[in-house]
């Protein structure tokens, strides 16, 4: 239980150690990256708790589960916490080298862990009120973060990013208002116990699609899409991959918890729409990455239409789907924060990361070249990398539901983003390097720092690791996804009864 | 009055998207203001508005009067007030030095960061 | 903006204003107040003042340094947080002090409740101080 405590303080305790940053100076990057350790450890040993006990629950307070706010972490929630600390500190130690002291002046490393918190809490609470609380917690960081350097590209996709945000948590509030209109009650457990003896499908509906669309937004489903990639190339890469790691991936959580929790007894009602959205998600995201000519805006595109893989895997709403939506999940965790990371070294190393102005990268630093190739093409979903078993699960278990047109979908997506990642590889690392401009050789003569090569090195590994050895997440994502199949004994567990 | 209310976070509503289609800056922020209050009053109307009747519990038995208000909603409503007085605040300084950059109130012109090359 | 009305009304109103802001503060467990009313009492006095006399003097001022009373204001809210994790062993429960009863204010009832408060009320004013500093129009 302190462990659950722990996943939450940490991060807060790191954060406001941060905060006078003119006491401690050059102490402020170590100590926040002690602090991500030291969240590892305790997200480790809340994995294992979650692993013995199936649930690991407090009443904050001691307020019985009805009326008191409750944490909750079952194997899922433990799953994501635990990735959430990995990305932590890789990005803590990437900070090390990519975030100058101006940044750290305006308080970047407290903001990270702050955000740190709202997502932790995001994946822990029981509670709907709760979740929305998280949320602004995770957001009002993220808003800050995104425009921390105030360029003009950043105050601009930073409205974008805000508004369109902030109109998606007034729509979540009213979700939850007219829920707790309905069954006085905010307790996700005690709503999922009442909808299942409910059948007054009108009002449940209105919030089931509020909600919906909020956590759309937040996860950057189909229509709702277009705020990420106006927005996440343009702040500092290491903000950039702890946004394409997380933010997307809380949405995706919050939808995942609603509809195999909340809403599991009215699931048909969201089916038809949910798959719908999954495959327009994959096919716009993926057009989007295949017209653009940047790598930070393709890998943007590209959490678009991946997040369309999972929503698929929800979707069809099988144990074996949510199961392949679970390994996705944390594969696409992994694969998408060291593509950021790696970004950035590209673009510290030849000062762009504009594709025509690229070239010869393959030559000029091959183990470069390798460090792109694995998550890049794990992305794109070539056996044996860990892209190709999330992949295969989730077309598996498109095929066995014969939601045939969806998978056709999902194979032609897949095709494109292979396409997409090849354009990178051909443009950055085989393709001549253009004529030579001034800064590019200015730029490529100093060596890249280790502290920003060891993350991605780290998260490489760890992709590797997971391509050649599935079955450990494979199994533990089945197992998680068993526990999300069987909302009584979340109910069970925490309403004591 | 539980009607009143409903009818006025309609208009609310109403108001809100209206501001929020226009192209003008300082009517986003009106939009997004007029929004969030329109959600606050529906989340306050969904405890069931009664006057005179707080939750407060007899001191001889202990117990609560029959149709008292419901506190939760107003303790939702506070929060989301604070939270929303937050936000708002970070809104209008962004879209301040938003304006100082771009130089600009018209909504359309905040196209670079999405251009095709 | 120079107004000697205003110079003059500040100097009895600022203390007031700051006075009620903690009277707000400490009744705020049973009645209407709490930390985050009192806290921007607290932030409008000094904005009064700032308006008054001119930002220079509050910037110099070393109480109200916007990101300290933050901190400050967040460490003394957790460890209130902490206390009935450390005494009962439950996060967040209340644990209260024997009640006292004082001359003037009467029975006096201290707990974890009231630090949380009194935590809010310093992140609330570190906060408000923090936006005004940013949105004053002298400041770029």
């Amino acid at each position: 239980m302190i462990w659950l405590v722990l996943s939450l303080l940490l991060p807060f305790i790191t954060a406001v150690a941060c905060l006078r940053k003119e006491r401690c100076g050059p102490w402020v990057p170590r100590l926040s990256l002690i602090g991500a350790v030291l969240q590892l450890g305790s997200a480790g040993m809340l994995m294992n708790h979650a692993l013995e006990h199936e649930y690991v629950i407090i009443h904050v307070g001691a307020w019985a589960a009805p009326f008191g706010i409750t944490l909750v972490a079952d194997l899922f929630s433990a799953m994501m916490v635990l990735i959430t600390a990995v990305i932590a500190v890789a990005v803590a130690l990437y900070s090390m080298g990519d975030i100058d002291q101006r940044h750290t002046q305006k308080h970047y490393y407290s903001l990270i862990h702050l955000l740190l918190m709202g997502v932790n809490g995001s994946f822990l609470t029981g509670d709907l009120f709760n979740l929305y609380v998280w949320f602004e917690v995770m957001l009002l960081s993220s808003f800050v973060l995104i425009t921390l350097s105030g360029t003009k590209d950043q105050l601009e996709g930073g409205v974008k990013y805000l508004l369109i945000n902030i109109l998606s948590s007034i729509l979540f509030l009213c979700g939850v208002g007219l829920l707790y209109g309905k069954l006085g009650t905010l307790n996700m457990a005690d709503v999922a116990n009442m909808l299942s003896n409910h059948d007054d499908a009108l009002l449940v509906n209105s919030s089931a699609m509020l909600l919906l669309v909020a956590f759309g937004i937040k996860s950057a489903l189909f229509p709702f899409f277009f705020w990420l990639p106006a927005s996440y190339h343009t702040p500092r890469v290491s903000i950039s991959a702890i946004f394409a790691g997380l933010l997307t991936k809380v949405g995706v959580y919050a939808l995942i918890r609603s509809y195999t929790l909340l809403f599991h007894s009215q699931f048909d009602v969201v089916q038809d729409v949910l798959l719908f959205l999954a495959g327009m998600t994959m096919l716009t995201g993926v057009f989007g990455a295949a017209s653009h000519f940047d790598i930070k805006k393709i890998l943007s595109f590209h959490i678009v239409s991946q997040i369309g893989y999972i929503a698929m895997g929800l979707a069809i709403g099988t144990p074996i789907a949510i199961a392949a939506a679970i390994f996705y999940t944390i594969h696409h965790i992994l694969v998408k924060t060291n593509l950021f990371l790696i970004a950035g070294l590209i673009e510290r190393r030849c000062g762009t990361t504009d594709l025509k102005k690229l070239g010869g990268l393959a030559k000029a630093s091959p183990a470069l070249a390798l460090l792109f190739f694995i998550p890049a093409f794990s992305l794109g979903g070539i056996p044996p990398l860990s892209g190709f078993w999330a992949k295969f699960g989730v077309v598996k278990a498109g095929l066995d539901a014969q939601h045939y047109w969806l998978v056709g979908c999902a194979l032609f997506v897949g095709v494109l983003t292979l396409y997409s990642m090849t354009k990178i590889w051909a443009e950055a690392f085989w393709k001549k390097a253009p004529a030579a401009g001034k800064e590019q050789k200015a730029a490529s003569s100093d060596s890249l720092p280790k502290v920003m090569v060891i993350p991605c090195v780290g998260l490489a590994l760890i992709t590797v690791w997971l391509s050649l050895n599935p079955e450990p997440l494979l199994e533990l994502s089945t197992k998680a996804s068993e526990q999300l199949g069987n909302p009584q004994g979340y109910i069970k567990e925490v309403l004591g009864k | 009055m539980s009607l009143l209310i409903t009818i006025m976070a309609g208009i609310l509503f109403a108001a809100g998207v209206y501001c929020l289609l226009r192209r003008n800056m300082t009517k986003l922020i009106i939009g997004i203001i007029l929004l969030s209050q329109a959600a606050n009053l529906l989340v306050f109307t969904m405890g069931g508005i009664r006057a005179h009747q707080p939750v407060f519990a007899d001191s001889e038995t202990g117990t609560v009067a029959a149709g008292h208000a419901d506190p939760v909603p107003q303790a939702l409503v506070l929060t989301a007030i604070v939270i929303g007085f937050g936000l708002m605040v970070f809104t209008i300084t962004l879209l301040m030095r938003a304006h100082a950059v771009l130089k600009s109130d018209d909504v359309n012109e905040f196209n670079h960061t999405d251009a095709l090359p | 903006m120079d107004s000697v009305i205003l110079r003059t009304a500040t100097r009895f109103l600022y203390p007031l204003l700051i006075l009620l802001s903690l009277v707000v503060l400490y009744r705020g467990h049973n009645l209407p107040g709490g930390g985050f009313i009192g806290g921007l009492i607290a932030a409008s006095a000094v904005m009064l003042r700032a308006l008054a006399v001119g930002w220079d003097e509050i910037k110099a001022s070393r109480i109200l340094k916007p990101i300290a009373l933050m901190q400050y204001g967040l460490i003394i809210a957790c460890v209130s947080s902490l206390i009935g994790l450390a005494v009962n062993n439950v996060l967040f429960q209340a644990v209260w002090l024997p009640t006292w009863y004082l001359p003037v204010i009467g029975k006096l009832k201290l707990g974890t409740p009231i630090v949380f408060d009194i935590g809010v009320y310093m992140v609330v004013l570190g906060f408000a101080l923090l936006c005004a500093k940013s949105l004053d129009s002298n400041n770029n």
